[in-house]
This record gives C-alpha cells, structure tokens and sequence, in this order.
C-alpha cells in the first residue's frame, strides 16, 4: 500500500530565506529562494509552513531580480504569521504553490487600470501593477489608489515614491488617521476614486484588494462612475487551511476561494457581498 | 388622514412654515417598522426617508469575522436618511430595528419633485439636511480621533 | 444474467475475499445500533435485526425472520474507512503504510452515490488526495438492495436508489421466503464476476427470482415516506438565502453538528500541526464540522457566528452550493441527518418549507 508521498497536495518544499524587509511594524517581505523555477501569475499565493507551528496562505508580492527571489509580504496577526516574521536569513520556510486566479492583466489592455487596495490588500496587487507597468504602452491610464489606516501603516513607501515620480502613473495615497507630521491626504479609500476619473466605462477595468467593507464602498463608488461590474475585480479572503479544493474551510456561497478566487469580478460577487455572515 | 401635526411636532421640521408641512404631507405615510426587522439594508435603492417619532434604530455594517458593528443609533426626534438627496440614491448602512419604530417615512422621489417646482422647499430642506450631515460629520471626526484611546505609534 | 447463492453461499464469498487479502467490513449490531466494522463470517451480520427510525429517533428492533440485511442505515458510513476521522498526513520520522484493501459489504444504493460525491471532491479536482486514493483504490464494493425503506429515507426525491444501478462489483437482493433464504446477485464488474464465480455453489438466478428483486426495489421505491420539493433545489435555496425559514430552524439547531458526522458525504476536514517532544513535526487531519464557530474564523472572528448563518451554510452547502463546487449534488437522501438530529430537523420539510413560500418552486406546497 501507498505511503504518503511527496507529491501530495500537502508536501512543501524548503525555501531558504535570503533576504527579510519589514515594511512597517507588523508587516514584513521575505525574500525566498525557490529550489527550482518558480513561476506564478500576479494575484495568486503561497501556503507558507512551519513545522510545528502551522500553515499560513501568503500572496506573492513580486520578484526580486536579477536573483530570482520570490517576495511574500505578511502581516503579524496570530502565532504563524508571527513565527513568519521573525524569520532571519539563511532560515527555511516550507512552501507550496502557486494556488488561486490571477488578476487579469491582460485583458485589461487596450484602457485604463484602475487599483484601489487598502491596507495589506496592497501586497497581492503589486504584481500586477509591476506587469502593467513592464508593458505600459497596452495600457491607457493607469491609476493606483492606497489607503492605509495610519501613515505608519503605509507599505511599499520607496516604491510608492518612485511610482509617484513618474509621468505615466497617477498614485493617490491616504490615510484615515494621520499622526501629526503627515502632511498628505487623509480620508477613506472610495473618496479617492473621484480623483481618479474620468473613466471611459467600457474600457476601464478595476482590480481591488482591502477590508471587505471598503471594497464594498470603493465599488459603489466605481458603479456610480459608470465602471461595468464585470470589469471590476476583488480579491476575496476566507479561511483557508488546504488551498487544494479539499477541506471545505474557503466556501464563499458557490465559490472555493482556493479555486475559484481569491481573484473574482464583482458581476459573479455581487449578490453575496451584500449578505451577512456568508 | 392628515399627517401634518405629527411633522410639526417632530423636531426636524420645527418651525417649518405650514404650507410646506402641507406639501410635505402629501408624501408621507405612517410607517411601524417590528424590533429585530431591517428597516433598509446597505446598496438598496434610497427611496424613503424616516423621521423617527419613536424606538431605536441602529445604522450598522458588516463584515467577515466581526459581525455587524453599530456606527450610530437613532432614536425620537432623529432622521434616518440622507440617501434621497444625493445623486445615487442607495443606502449606505443596514438600519437596524432595536426597540420597536414608530416613523414617518417621506417619499424621497416624490419630494424632489415638489423641490424641483418650489425652490424656496428645496433650500429650506437642503439647509435642514445639511445641518444635519455636518453635525454627522462632526461626530464622526471625533469618534475617529479615538480622543480616549492612545494614538497609534 | 444474475447468479443467486444461499447464506452459506455469502459466508463462502466473504471467505473468498478476505483470502485474496481484503478487509472485509461490514454491518455489525454494536452499541444498540448497526456500524460498519470488520467482519470474518455471515455470524457477525446482524442477522434478525432492523431499525425503526424517525426524526430524532433510532431504535433497533428484532425482525421475525433471519434476513441479515433487514436493516437500512446506521450512524456510520463508509467514510469511516474511505476518509477516517483522523489521519496523520506526515511526520518527519515517516508514516506508516496503509492497511490492505477493503471489501464493504451491504452497501446501498444511496451510499454508492454517496462514495461517488466524496470519489468527485477528493479525486476530481486539480489536486487529489492521495490519503482517500489509497483507501479507496482497490476496494471491493458490495451493494444491498434495500427490502423496505427506512423511515427516515428519502432516496427517490435524490434519484440515488433505492435499487443500485451502478459502482458495484457486485450487488445482492436478499429474499427470503417459502423458497429459502438467498440472496440474487448481480454482477458491476470483471473481477466482481471473478469472485462470485470462486464461491462453490453457485448458480444462475431463475427468472422469478430476478423479477422477484425488481419488483422487490419498485415496492421499496413507494415506500418512502418524505420527498424534497420537486423544484430545482440549487436554484430554490440560492434564491432564498434571507427567507425567514432560517430563522424558524435556528431556534431549534444546537449546532450540535451530528449531521455533519452521520452525513456520508460531509468532508470538511481541518490539519493540525504540533511538535513532539523531541522536537519531531506531526501533521494530522481530523474531520470538521461547519457547525464549529472556528469553521469559518477569519480576522479574529468567525466569519458565520450565528446559529443560523452555521445552519443556513451546511443545508445551502448540501443542497446548492455543491452543485457550483463539484458539480453534483451532496445529499444522497439517506436521512442520516433526521435520523440523528437530538431536536429532529428535518432537511426535508426545511426544503418544503422554503419551496411552498417562494414564488421560484415549480410546484408549491408540496407533499413531503
């Protein structure tokens, strides 16, 4: 009879951690090395295990080139994510992936990109901002609005500047509590949207990543701007513990998030956001 | 049935001249919302809104993993509804029935309409709401500055 | 062309599985119920025995004959041996090898469906699970076709029986009167054939005694004593997730979770990782319930907190929701979940309940 094997939907394999990055006080990006080539598409995750400890889904937050590194950003929030982040380099970290949908880069060509991401939503989105970015002449005008809950929370800052400092990139970032030396914008997330347009509505597409309830507010927001519900795309969060369609814990109504998601457009997400306790 | 005496007598019309009570009649009913019953839930199309005479409504959210949480209550002499002015018309919040409401809910549509044709009600109207909105929104810059908590390092 | 052995016709074929190094399992009387559990002969099938079940209810009472499959189902199914309630998936010293193949004996049409819903979640997706693949690679299935209805069946509103149709090696009517105690047997596949043909003997079924099985299913198949709503129920309950039913049902759930551990199709399962004390790693599944408040934890908080948010997920989930997963429906109507419910809800009459109210059921207010 058959032992549990190695190519089972559990097995991990160990990624050394090359380089560690905390972006804020409870959020950190590893560097990892993948033992062979690694591909993956702009919005999908890692499960990231520690033995003894547990098992966690991360998104995949970039590359590093030219050495390859594969980037998972996390934030501190329970015992995994804890041990995660105060990994130090030459430490292993067993991992397994890709897993999920992809945000879709490619069909947005041909008209504008709009991201709306809050919080740690920023970490799954920076994939695809790079890949827009690496064919920027596909697209139209391209827009990234980040939100955080205070200035200390912003992820990403260095990149965010050099995104700022170019031509063809609008980036509109806030807070919803500043401390008293920022000095930029403070408010919600959906308030921003209205800087953002105008949006053509058959050509704009729009990929959100946040708390629920903002994603929610930023898409009336983008209805009220005419953007198609078919062109807008979440990225959803349940709880996860398999990632393979096996044990029934990221239900959402009809989808497995693992399978179906976490990229969903809101045409197919509609009617369960609106419902309490899905 | 009139229903002018109970607008007059709810704190939001006060002093509101009487041939705009009557106007203002003419699109409002009588409205018994049970305790535990929504009385409008987040996206739905902003109608109606509610002068409040009686009971407890709470204006709530949702949201994964922390179930509904109360962003403000109304209660006599509240209104619950400033949807029906602004262009996309849906509500924002869940409203919440916690002690039995008694109401008088006022056709929003139907109330523009009278606006649109008399000016002078649309200001005196928009001049209540707005007053109303800014001490909303004066509350809810407070409630966000956390003034007893510590602030955030 | 069926073959039809006597009892000691079965008590040779159970012989002749386990000397090709099969574990044969099959229906035991143990702790005032019928389980699945191994078996060595035809003396350990609860030979007199049948169950009066109703919602909320199971009793076992004595038959006045010797049938040994006179019973309908009891609170275990074959996904006690197909996917246990605890595994271990790995540990750093090595697992151990699974045990030989099995052989279930006294299946029935509803569980066949029933292994056929768990066979699509753990082995017809982009990942398979290799733990439910060894077990289930190479067992030897068995069918019964059932000789009453259970009182709490409710397997034609399912289409899942009660006759088995298909996933069988082999399938048994037992019948049992002035002519003797036999039992018919149909064959589902070559090596089924191969071990019905090892048993000394046995013989073709005379025509009247297969027309006696067939007709036998078809007074099964009246006999039931509820039905779902005719209408589809994945679009009848995905039309209805805020229908005050739930509310109804919510003030009698315990969410206590039986269902879920009686339900032959229910797999949520949950992994557990803890070291040992010498510092090895143990990985460990275990069978979850979505009645659990930690099912559905996200952001510090169960994402289903109310009782009826964990009721309203494991019947919309059973009903409809499997259907855009996995493309079938979860429920095999075997009435596990009535059976074993402490306050006696019933899936059934929820289903009506919700179809006789809503505009979208094709037929309102039908019988149950």
């Amino acid at each position: 009879m058959r032992t549990a094997e190695a190519a089972s939907w559990i097995a991990t394999a160990p990624w050394r951690v090359e380089r560690v990055r905390r972006e804020s006080h409870d959020v950190v990006t590893l560097a990892l090395v993948p033992p062979e080539p690694f591909t993956f598409e702009p919005g999908q995750f890692s499960m990231l295990y520690l033995a003894g400890v547990g098992e966690v889904p991360i998104s995949i937050s970039g590359t590093s080139e030219p050495d390859g590194l594969v980037l998972h950003t996390i934030r501190d929030v329970g015992a995994v994510t804890h041990a995660l982040c105060t990994l130090i380099p030459g430490q292993h970290v067993g991992v397994r992936g890709p897993y999920g949908t992809a945000w879709p880069v490619a069909a947005a060509r041909g008209g504008d990109l709009v991201v709306v991401a809050g919080g740690i939503g920023l970490p799954p989105l920076r994939p695809a901002i790079r890949a827009a970015l690496a064919e920027r002449d596909k697209f139209g005008h391209i827009v990234l609005l980040y939100g955080a809950r205070t200035p200390a929370d912003l992820l990403f800052t260095d990149e965010l500047t050099a995104w700022r400092g170019r031509f063809d990139l609008t980036v509109e970032v806030t807070v919803d509590a500043a401390d008293s030396q920022w000095r930029g914008n403070v408010g919600v997330v959906p308030d921003l949207i209205a800087r953002a347009g105008p949006f053509d509505p058959g050509l704009t597409t729009v990929f959100t990543v946040g708390p629920e309830i903002m994603m929610r507010f930023a898409v009336r927001a983008l209805l009220g701007s005419g953007v198609a519900p078919e062109r807008i795309y979440l990225s959803m969060e349940r709880n996860m513990q398999c990632a393979a369609a096996l044990c029934g814990h990221c239900q959402f109504g009809p989808f497995l998030i693992c399978r179906d998601g976490p990229v969903l457009s809101y045409q197919r997400l509609a009617r369960w956001l609106g419902m309490r306790e899905v | 049935m009139t229903l002018e005496p109970l607008l007059r007598g709810h704190r939001f019309f006060a002093g509101l001249a009487p041939e705009y009570l009557a106007l203002i009649n003419g699109c409002a009913r009588n409205t018994v919302f049970d305790e535990g019953t929504f009385m409008f839930r987040e996206g739905e199309q902003a109608d109606e809104f509610y002068l409040i005479r009686d009971g407890r409504l709470a204006l709530e959210i949702h949201g994964p993993g922390r179930g509904p949480v109360v962003v403000q209550t109304l209660r006599a002499g509240d209104v619950a509804g400033f949807s029906w002015l602004i262009d996309t018309h849906r509500w924002q919040f869940d409203g919440r029935v916690i002690e039995p409401v008694r109401a008088i809910g006022v056709d929003g549509r139907c109330l523009r309409d009278k606006c649109e044709q008399d000016p002078k009600l649309g200001f005196e109207l928009m001049r209540r709401f707005a007053g109303l909105a800014v001490d909303r929104l004066q509350a809810t810059r407070l409630q966000l500055l956390d003034v007893y908590g510590h602030a955030h390092g | 062309m069926s073959y039809l052995i006597d009892v000691s016709g079965l008590d040779a074929l159970i012989g002749v599985l386990s000397g090709q190094g099969f574990r044969v399992i099959g229906p035991v009387v143990r702790d005032d119920a019928i389980c699945y559990d191994e078996i060595g002969s035809v003396a350990d099938l609860p030979a007199g025995w049948t169950d009066e079940q109703e919602a909320g209810v199971y009793r076992l009472r004595r038959r006045d004959d010797l049938a040994l499959f006179g019973y309908n189902v009891g609170p275990q199914a074959w996904k006690k041996f197909l996917f246990p309630a605890s595994a271990t998936l790995w540990r750093t010293e090595g697992t151990e090898p699974e045990a030989g193949p099995f052989a279930f004996l006294g299946v029935r049409s509803c569980e066949l469906r029933a292994i056929a819903v768990q066979d699509r979640v753990f082995l017809g997706g982009a990942h398979q699970d290799q733990w439910y693949a060894a077990r289930r690679d190479g067992a030897f299935l068995i069918a019964v076709n059932c000789g009453q209805a259970g009182g709490t069946c409710f397997c034609v509103s399912m289409s899942s029986g009660p006759r088995a149709t298909e996933g069988f090696d082999l399938s048994l009517t037992e019948l049992l009167d002035e002519t003797g105690h036999r039992f018919v047997v149909e064959v589902g596949s070559g090596r089924g054939a191969d071990v019905i043909r090892a048993v000394p003997g046995w013989r073709l079924a005379p025509t009247s005694d297969e027309e006696l099985s067939i007709t036998l299913s078809e007074r099964v198949a009246g006999q039931m004593g509820r039905a779902m709503p005719s209408a589809d129920l994945r679009d009848l309950l995905l039309d209805n997730f805020e229908h005050p039913r739930w509310d109804d049902v919510a003030a009698r759930c315990l969410s206590c979770g039986n269902c879920t551990m009686v339900c032959p199709t229910c797999f949520c399962f949950s992994v557990e990782d803890t070291s040992t004390l010498s510092g090895d790693a143990v990985r460990e599944r275990s069978w979850d319930s979505c009645f659990t408040l930690d099912h559905s934890y996200l952001h510090g908080g169960p994402v289903r907190a109310s009782g009826k948010a964990r009721y309203r997920q494991w019947m919309t989930h059973k009903l409809a929701t499997w259907v855009d997963q996995f493309g079938t429906s979860g429920c095999i109507g075997c009435g596990r979940c009535i059976t074993w419910c402490p306050v006696g809800i019933d899936i059934t009459e929820e289903a009506n309940a919700i179809a006789g109210e809503s505009a979208i059921a094709g037929e309102a207010g039908n019988d149950a």
